[in-house]
């Protein structure tokens, strides 16, 4: 049951990728552009899980933890460069 | 029975990641757009990762990997969304809505 579900969900997150990069590239603006970065990392996250599940090994948590990470810092940088003009005043 | 239910986990999750991003590429501006990923693909992720922990739970031990990324995610996608909202009223984005009346007439 699960080995046939998970392909159905590694096109569907992939094609979600895929719209995300379409609003990365023709974003009118700065903000559209952060806010596909930030789905990007999120969908990167859940591709990190589904692998996982698919491989039934559980060494790829860290890895989507520190993307977890590090990608909510990246946003809150980018959006504070936005709304200030600097990052750390 | 176990199964069934990380299955069910797993398509909902994917679909409403999908459904997520749908609402980024198709809604008309920015701040409508700010609630496809902030929602919806918060939902499918938290739901992803909760089926990840039923299924790394099934041996007897439980797995808290998940639940610790599934928390940090759902504390952080409402802290980033803020700041992106914040960020295009300071750019002052087009919105689709009426603005609201002006002050100078409430006497």
């Amino acid at each position: 049951m699960i080995e046939t579900v998970i392909p159905i969900a590694f096109t569907l997150v992939a094609l979600a990728v895929v719209l995300n990069f379409w609003r990365l590239l023709f974003g009118p603006d700065a903000p559209d552009r952060i806010l596909a970065l930030d789905t990007l990392y999120v969908n990167t996250i859940a591709l990190l899980v589904l692998f996982g599940i698919y491989s039934a090994s559980n060494i790829y948590f860290e890895a989507a933890l520190l993307i977890a990470l590090m990608g909510f810092v990246g946003t809150v940088a980018l959006s504070k460069y936005l709304l200030r003009g600097d990052i750390i005043e | 029975m176990i199964e069934y239910i990380i299955s069910a986990l797993i398509l909902i999750g994917a679909l409403f990641t999908f459904i997520g991003s749908l609402g980024l590429v198709r809604l008309k501006d920015f701040y409508t757009r700010l609630h496809g990923p902030t929602k919806a693909t918060t939902l499918g992720v938290g739901s992803l990762l909760f089926a990840s922990a039923l299924y790394f739970s099934r041996g007897g031990e439980l797995s808290m990997h998940e639940i610790l990324v599934t928390l940090f995610l759902f504390i952080t996608a409402p802290v980033s969304a803020h700041l992106l909202a914040k960020a295009a009223l300071h750019l002052q984005l087009r919105s689709l809505a009426e603005p609201p009346e002006a002050e100078s007439k409430r006497d």
